[in-house]
């Protein structure tokens, strides 16, 4: 790749640990600054930088291999190792660009919604997020892990609470947040105090050499098993573990909105995968049933209820919050499905699935940012008021669906193949059906939108009124992802498909 | 089977205290409550993991200086992967027999972790008194159930 020749060396050497420093410690600088403005230029120049670095660190990957960098220097299994390859390398770029993204966005949007000596505070809080959620899908360290973790975690209950400002009960949700976020993340601790009873180690790949030589995996390591799943199950919204998103994704700030439900869950996915597949061997026997029965059951039962709920909310937030979780059910499936095509096709869910929730985020904070819209049944004639920002809606609202040429349909169509491959035709009537009830509840608000007309205020009916250039952007950029993905433009789509390959290739060993 | 359950008292107590926090969290409306209810359920991990620490008959690990000023140096070098240099350092104590240093590490982390959670939940508790002059979980449901309704007649 010529590209990569462009990246300074020092930066490709340094990148894993930069990533994270940088905005730990700028998260910290941040939050003294002065000037909002100064503030927003920093966080922003930050996530850039971080964005860049993890661009150059994934084509490193393609072009070199997976690489392994000591903090400190102290080699593993002593120190704390940064695990940089197939699998980490594509979340990583995902989680930085959606930073970027969300941070074009936030100079309207926070303007709006928090108060002006709360920015920079609010900046330094997200970049803290930030920082967690890069270092858990970096670290090859356990431990490390449920630091980070509690990092993003503890930040993001302080952002989601800033949505109080345009609705108190933001208030609540952060605190119902708080609590099934610590006693996940509590869950995650107690299975790696099992895991470190029986290995004695924290590094992960130590760890999983040390399990695989245990014959079929031991008992202690089977209940810290049943532990690690149950904690990541809370962080990702596994179905019947939910309860904590609808409330976060829909009351918190918009910007807050957008980047959570793009990243927060996908990294405690990404940690799944790593834990099911690489710290444990998939050949143990309660690997394979929890992987087979307990993901799957979870995963087509939150699809199907969590696309119900989302039919019958009267906010347009909640309604794709639950959608949010059933799309964690689809990812599921895929992994359940446990073949590398499955594996594969829930990886790209996940990445595209950031991009289109995104998208929609993003544009139902443009919407309440210009005429305070959240319920279904004030989208009456948003087609004519704010057609630019509608469209946006509308594209990333098929792409959820499924509609051809959009992402939706190509993570769809891997899904389903793969499913029809290991004979699960029962998992594809269930997409089908699930992709039906996003049909309706997508299609209820572009209905109310399309064809309903305007409100009239004192008597005219409301001007077109489109959301400010510093939203629209970011939100058509998403847009022309989710269908360059979709279209295969500039060859987009097959780097994405590539990459989930190459993802899943890595972690059911047929080397990648 | 008794005898067990008192040669393990450890993990007894770890896992009552974790059941019982885990009992206020989910029984407990007044949110305060749960915040305590929080806090034991994590402190029953903190116990958890410095049983693990324990070796029987080990030592505080702490190395003691015999007359060797290099001696120190030892547990940094044997971490450091130098397992030559520290074979040297090592020959003279592999007689001494020392706890498992690192979960102590470990948990002083989480500890801090907790505190952190227990802040940002109770300054949340705070502001959610303000707002809403209660704290009583099922007072503040009734009251939002109420705010959506109103809000759908606007």
């Amino acid at each position: 790749m010529d590209i990569l020749s462009l990246f300074p060396a020092w930066l490709l050497e340094q990148g894993p640990a930069f990533v994270i420093v940088l905005p730990l410690l700028m998260g910290a600088i941040v939050a003294i600054l002065p000037s909002r403005t100064l503030a927003w230029w920093a966080a922003l120049i930050v996530t850039l930088l971080c964005s860049v670095t993890a661009f150059g660190l994934l084509l490193q990957v393609y072009s070199e291999g997976a690489s392994l960098y000591t903090m400190g220097g102290w080699d593993p299994p002593h120190g704390i190792s940064l695990v940089v390859d197939a699998l980490s390398a594509p979340v990583l770029l995902l989680i930085a660009a959606m930073a970027v993204v969300t941070m074009v966005y936030a100079m309207p949007a926070t303007i709006a919604e928090i108060e002006p000596k709360k920015r920079a505070p609010f900046y330094a809080a997200f970049l803290l997020c930030f920082a967690g959620l890069m270092g858990m899908v970096i670290t090859g360290d356990a431990f490390n892990v449920f630091v980070f973790l509690e990092v993003s975690s503890i930040s993001t209950y302080a952002i989601v609470a800033m949505g109080a400002a345009r609705d108190r009960r933001a208030l609540a949700a952060a605190y119902n947040y708080l609590i099934m976020g610590s006693i996940g993340a509590t869950f995650f601790v107690i299975g790696l105090g099992f895991l470190f009873m029986e290995t004695g180690t924290l590094n992960m790949a130590d760890m999983s050499r040390i399990l695989a030589d245990l014959d079929g995996g031991s008992r202690v390591a089977m209940v810290g098993f049943g532990f690690i799943v149950v904690g990541l199950g809370l962080k990702m919204a596994m179905f019947p573990l939910h309860t904590w998103l609808p409330g976060a994704y829909a009351y918190s700030p918009t910007m807050v909105s957008v980047f959570l439900a793009s990243t927060a869950t996908k990294a405690a996915l990404y940690l799944l995968l790593r834990f099911t597949f690489t710290v444990f061997d998939p050949s143990f026997n309660y690997d394979i049933v929890v992987v087979k029965y307990v993901l799957v059951g979870v995963g087509v039962v939150g699809m199907i209820f969590a696309s119900l709920q989302a039919i019958f909310q009267t906010d347009a937030r909640r309604t794709l919050a639950y959608s949010s979780v059933a799309q964690v059910g689809y990812m599921l499936l895929g992994v359940g499905i446990a073949t590398a095509a499955g594996i594969a096709a829930g990886y790209l869910h996940l990445l595209n699935h950031a991009i289109i929730k995104g998208g929609l985020f993003l544009a139902m904070g443009a919407f309440w940012y210009r005429f305070g819209i959240t319920r279904v049944t004030d989208f009456n004639g948003l087609s004519k008021t704010m057609p630019w920002t509608m469209g946006a809606f509308m594209i990333s609202g098929l792409s959820l669906i499924g509609v051809p040429f959009t992402a939706g349909f190509v993570s769809k169509v891997n899904l389903t193949i793969a499913a029809a491959d290991k004979g699960w035709w029962w998992a594809v009537a269930v997409i089908v059906v699930t992709s039906v009830l996003a049909i309706i509840y997508i299609g209820r608000i572009l209905l109310a939108a399309y064809f309903g007309s305007p409100p009239e205020i004192d008597g005219e009916m409301a001007k077109r009124n489109e959301a400010p250039l510093m939203m629209l952007i970011p939100m058509w950029i998403l847009v022309f992802l989710s269908i360059s993905i979709g279209s295969n433009l500039f060859g987009l789509g097959d780097n994405f498909v590539m990459a989930s390959e190459r993802a899943a290739n890595l972690l059911v060993g047929i080397g990648g | 089977m008794f005898s067990i359950l008192f040669e393990q008292y450890n993990y007894a107590v770890v896992i009552i205290l974790m059941m019982t926090g885990l009992y206020v969290v989910f029984a407990s409306q007044n949110l305060i409550k749960k915040l305590v209810g929080l806090s034991i359920f994590q402190t029953s991990v903190f116990l958890l993991y410095i049983t693990i620490g324990k070796v029987e008959g080990g030592q505080p690990p702490i190395v003691e200086a015999h007359g060797d000023d290099h001696a120190s140096l030892e547990p940094v070098l044997v971490a450091a992967g130098n397992a030559k240099d520290a074979a040297g350092y090592a020959a003279g104590h592999s007689d001494v027999l020392y706890s498992n240093p690192l979960p102590h590490v470990l948990i002083l982390t989480a500890i801090v972790v907790g505190v952190a959670t227990l802040a940002i939940g109770l300054s949340l508790v705070v502001r959610i008194r303000e707002v809403y002059g209660t704290i009583e979980e099922g007072d503040i449901n009734a009251l939002d159930y109420s705010y959506n309704l109103e809000g759908i007649e606007e």
